[in-house]
């Protein structure tokens, strides 16, 4: 199981270059959940007084977890895209700690699917980012 | 007494690009996407060149909706800043090697920012224009629309609030 789960995570991984671009991993993903990183990279640095990493390198990696979530849903067949989403940015990541994100496919209806994901550095207690979309569902 | 006459032609427009060109490459994340910005007087149009590391659907393939989403936001953020530098450059109290330097100018921070995605982004060139509905002393609320071949047809539309840098000019030269 945890080979498959893997296995699939690696091939959406190769299938994605700008995700790779990112430098964004995959950690879990199944029943409507998944869980990704991104290392701190100098190259994705938004705000040169301070070396935070640029809201829109977030929005990506959230962005690709929300559309992971909605893949793994029991009830999706096929590809999905994204039709909005919205980050909240709480606080600026901490420079040089690793940003994780985790997101849920909470509901899904015949056409569209609605996920949330947040997004953390070392410091758990606060997130640094919030996410809330919907997505296309190819269900059938 | 006699008005002075108007700077040269020139001597504007070269202090105007080198100062978005200072303001652009200050922020690494920007030539990351290799996004570059084109002004005509204070406008600016954002273009992002297509290349392979943008795709998010091999199988289309189509534009990562991270690219386009980071790609309105750096559009986004270039137009609150610019917008908010016009006065200073054209004075001119601020140069373009003290807005290198990175230790002047202070880039807004984003609170929010909402994207719309309306249709495929295609394996293509993405041009972008942002514009600021409200800059308060705090918070600003910007625009930005993106599109390909035609005007008409955007690709992608979002909202974002921005908390202003207090005070705008962290030290004034």
């Amino acid at each position: 199981m945890d080979f498959d789960k893997n296995r699939l995570a690696q091939q959406f991984m190769e299938a994605l270059p700008h995700a790779q671009a990112l430098g964004i991993f995959f950690e879990n993903i199944g029943s409507g959940k998944a869980e990704m990183h991104m290392n701190y990279n100098k190259k994705f640095i938004g705000d040169p007084q301070t070396g935070v990493i640029h809201g829109g390198a977030v929005f990506a990696l959230l962005d690709s977890c929300c559309g992971a979530a909605v893949l793994s849903h029991p009830e999706q067949k096929g590809l999905t895209a994204t039709i909005d989403l919205r980050v909240d940015y709480m606080r600026p990541a901490k420079p040089g700690q690793t940003i994780r994100a985790s997101a849920q496919c909470y509901n899904m209806t015949r056409s569209v699917a609605f996920v949330s994901a947040v997004a953390l550095d070392d410091h758990e207690d606060k997130p640094v980012a919030t996410a809330a979309g919907a997505f296309v569902t190819g269900k059938s | 007494m006699l008005k002075p006459r108007p700077e040269p032609v020139q001597v504007v427009k070269q202090r105007r690009d080198s100062a978005l060109a200072a303001l652009v490459e200050s922020i690494p994340y920007i030539q990351f996407l290799g996004v570059r910005f084109d002004r005509r007087g204070d406008e600016l149009t954002a273009v992002m060149p297509f290349c392979d590391q943008l795709i998010g659907n091999p199988g289309l393939p189509a534009l990562h909706g991270g690219a386009i989403a980071a790609f309105l936001e750096v559009s986004a953020v270039i137009e609150l800043s610019w917008a908010g530098l016009w006065k200073e450059i054209e004075s001119p109290v601020i140069t373009p090697d003290q807005i290198k330097s990175g230790k002047f100018v202070s880039i807004p921070k984003t609170i929010d920012f909402s994207v719309d995605y309306l249709r495929t982004g295609l394996p293509r060139d993405a041009y972008a224009r942002a514009r600021v509905n409200r800059s308060g002393r705090r918070y600003a609320s910007v625009f930005v629309e993106a599109w390909q071949d035609n005007k008409s047809c955007i690709i992608a539309q979002a909202t974002g609030h921005f908390l202003m840098p207090d005070p705008y000019l962290e030290t004034t030269p």
